[in-house]
């Protein structure tokens, strides 16, 4: 066994125990944390197929920013555990319809041996940065879909402010924005008085 | 070096390339945690002389070993766990927030050949790892089962995730610039044009094209770093000491060092990216390390100067600062710099 098994069967382990530990955790703090452990695992095993960018990707957008505002969220939840349970066998039938069709999914990309799919041909030759050649692709063959994404993703963005927004506040509060331009000129007058003697 | 290379080939045979790995580390993490200790000294020795005080200057001549004096006091004192707090996540908690800091160093270039792993995406490496450091500090807050620190915590995750957005805008601006995400790539970029072949390299660095994205990267740094002004995760003033008012002996020391080495890293990266790095400034002078260590040196004096000049940010002035000015200000310099590549006048061909 080589070292990059070695690494590949370390790594995959931590993977497994971590995505098992974000199901069956109590805590959802915990889970949240072994969540971020499984995303950091993630990065490590795509690091060792050669797809640093991926990899990079993983760690910068999901570990860096996602969980970090995940984490914030589910820190202020209230959790009550039998309000949890609750609805457990109602909600069992369209849970173990979408678990199935998940292992589905799972078994058709990854059963591609068996089912004789001819493996798909590395296209970006060693050597190259893969930073670089998805950065082509992105802007050469794939950018309209790209442009698409982005547009979905903007009206996503805006759509959450809007779902979110309450209208004016009624309350009084402090305008920032005058607030800085203030000149110490404005607020205070230095008056030249003759000293007053009795 | 040959030599030496031979030497340890024949005392550890095969596992010489992690001995040698280990030791670069070494190398590394052991000067910068000395001078971690001596950033804290001048900065209360800076910081004394601008509030005209004398500063520490008991301890061996100057106040010289007061550093060391501080550290072994810390490491005597028990570190006490509050009840109620999350105790495994109560310890990891400092750790994860110095792993990050130590970890960046892996691909931070001295010159051109000083550096422990010079990768392809070292500057994608280094995004990635940075934008670890906050979970250290919001796990402490949680953990510690304190209203202080969580409201310190919440406040550290809203604010460095701010700021992280325009310092990523700010470093995409210099990769656009020099072509590369590779650091000693982005240096030697700085090294080329006009100014650089009269012999006036600083005037070709990238703080001068770039220069709202170099005062965005810098006053982002002080942000992310939690320094004054922006050290609202912490204000002694409002919440005691933030985050980390449950923590004692080592373990706030961690915290401490973790800080004060993400200083030292933002000042290297900002000399790096912005000021050339190892590059000497005028062409008759020499490159080499000792111009990288100036430069880091004079941005961690701003570091200090800033803290004894400004006072606290308020929170909402410090989201206003992140969102309404800084993004709007990176959005509008990335479409400039585009732009101005595009043009007749590019000066980075």
């Amino acid at each position: 066994m080589d070292f990059q098994t070695l690494v590949f069967f370390f790594l995959s382990a931590i993977l497994i125990v971590a995505s098992l530990r974000v199901i069956t955790a109590r805590n959802p703090v915990h889970a949240a944390l072994h969540l971020i452990l499984a995303f950091f695992t993630c990065g490590g095993i795509w690091s060792l197929l050669q797809a640093e960018f991926l990899a990079i990707a993983i760690i910068l957008v999901y570990v860096g920013a996602v969980m970090v505002l995940f984490l914030f969220v589910v820190m202020m939840l209230d959790i009550n555990m039998d309000r949890i349970r609750q609805g457990f066998w109602n909600y069992l039938p369209l849970g173990a319809i979408l678990g199935l069709l998940m292992v589905l999914e799972m078994g058709l990309v990854l059963g591609s041996k068996y089912f004789q799919v001819p493996a798909a041909e590395a296209l970006v030759p060693a050597g190259i940065s893969n930073t670089k050649s998805i950065g082509a692709l992105m802007f050469s063959d794939y950018v309209y879909p790209f442009e698409l994404a982005s547009i979905v993703l903007l009206v996503g963005m805006i759509a959450a402010i809007v779902l979110t927004y309450r209208g004016p506040k009624k309350t009084k509060y402090t305008n920032p924005n005058q607030q800085v331009f203030v000149k110490a000129k404005d607020r205070v007058r230095v008056l030249q008085m003759p000293v007053e003697k009795d | 070096m040959d030599a030496l290379m031979n030497f340890g080939q024949g005392i550890f045979g095969g596992i010489w390339p992690a001995v040698w790995t280990l030791l670069k580390i070494v190398l590394i993490v052991a000067p910068l945690m000395l001078s971690i200790a001596y950033l804290t000294w001048a900065e209360r020795k800076v910081i004394g002389y601008m509030q005209v005080r004398i500063g520490p200057n008991r301890v061996g001549p100057w106040g010289l070993i007061q550093p060391i004096a501080d550290g072994l006091k810390l490491l005597m004192k028990e570190i006490v766990v509050p009840s109620g707090a999350n105790k495994a996540i109560f310890i990891i908690a400092p750790m994860l927030a110095i792993a990050p800091a130590l970890a960046a160093w892996a691909v931070v270039p001295f010159n051109e050949t000083l550096v422990l792993a010079n990768i392809d995406a070292s500057l994608l490496y280094i995004m990635a790892i940075t934008s670890m450091g906050v979970y250290g500090i919001i796990l402490s807050g949680w953990a510690s089962n304190s209203k202080y620190a969580f409201l310190g915590a919440m406040r550290a995750a809203a604010q460095m995730v701010s700021y992280e957005i325009s310092m990523g805008f700010a470093l995409i601006c210099v990769l656009m610039v020099s072509n590369s995400l590779n650091l000693v790539d982005i240096v030697h970029a700085q090294d080329q044009g006009r100014f650089a072949s009269w012999g006036l390299s600083f005037l070709s660095w990238n703080w001068l094209p770039l220069l709202p994205m170099f005062l965005v990267y810098l006053i982002a740094g002080v942000a992310e770093t939690n320094r004054a002004p922006f050290d609202v995760c912490e204000g002694e003033s409002e919440i005691v000491a933030g985050f980390h008012v449950e923590y004692s002996g080592m373990a706030f020391a961690v915290f401490f060092l973790a800080e004060y080495g993400n200083m030292i890293l933002v000042s290297t990266l900002t000399s790096i990216m912005f000021l050339g790095g190892w590059l000497s400034p005028v062409g008759f002078l020499p490159d080499g390390i000792l111009w990288l260590f100036a430069k880091v040196a004079a941005i961690l004096f701003l570091f200090l100067w800033f803290r004894a000049t400004f006072p606290r940010y308020r929170y909402d002035q410090l989201m206003r600062l992140g969102w309404k000015v800084f993004v709007p200000v990176c959005l509008i310099w990335l479409v400039v710099v585009g732009v101005w590549m595009m043009s007749p006048l590019n000066i980075w061909n």
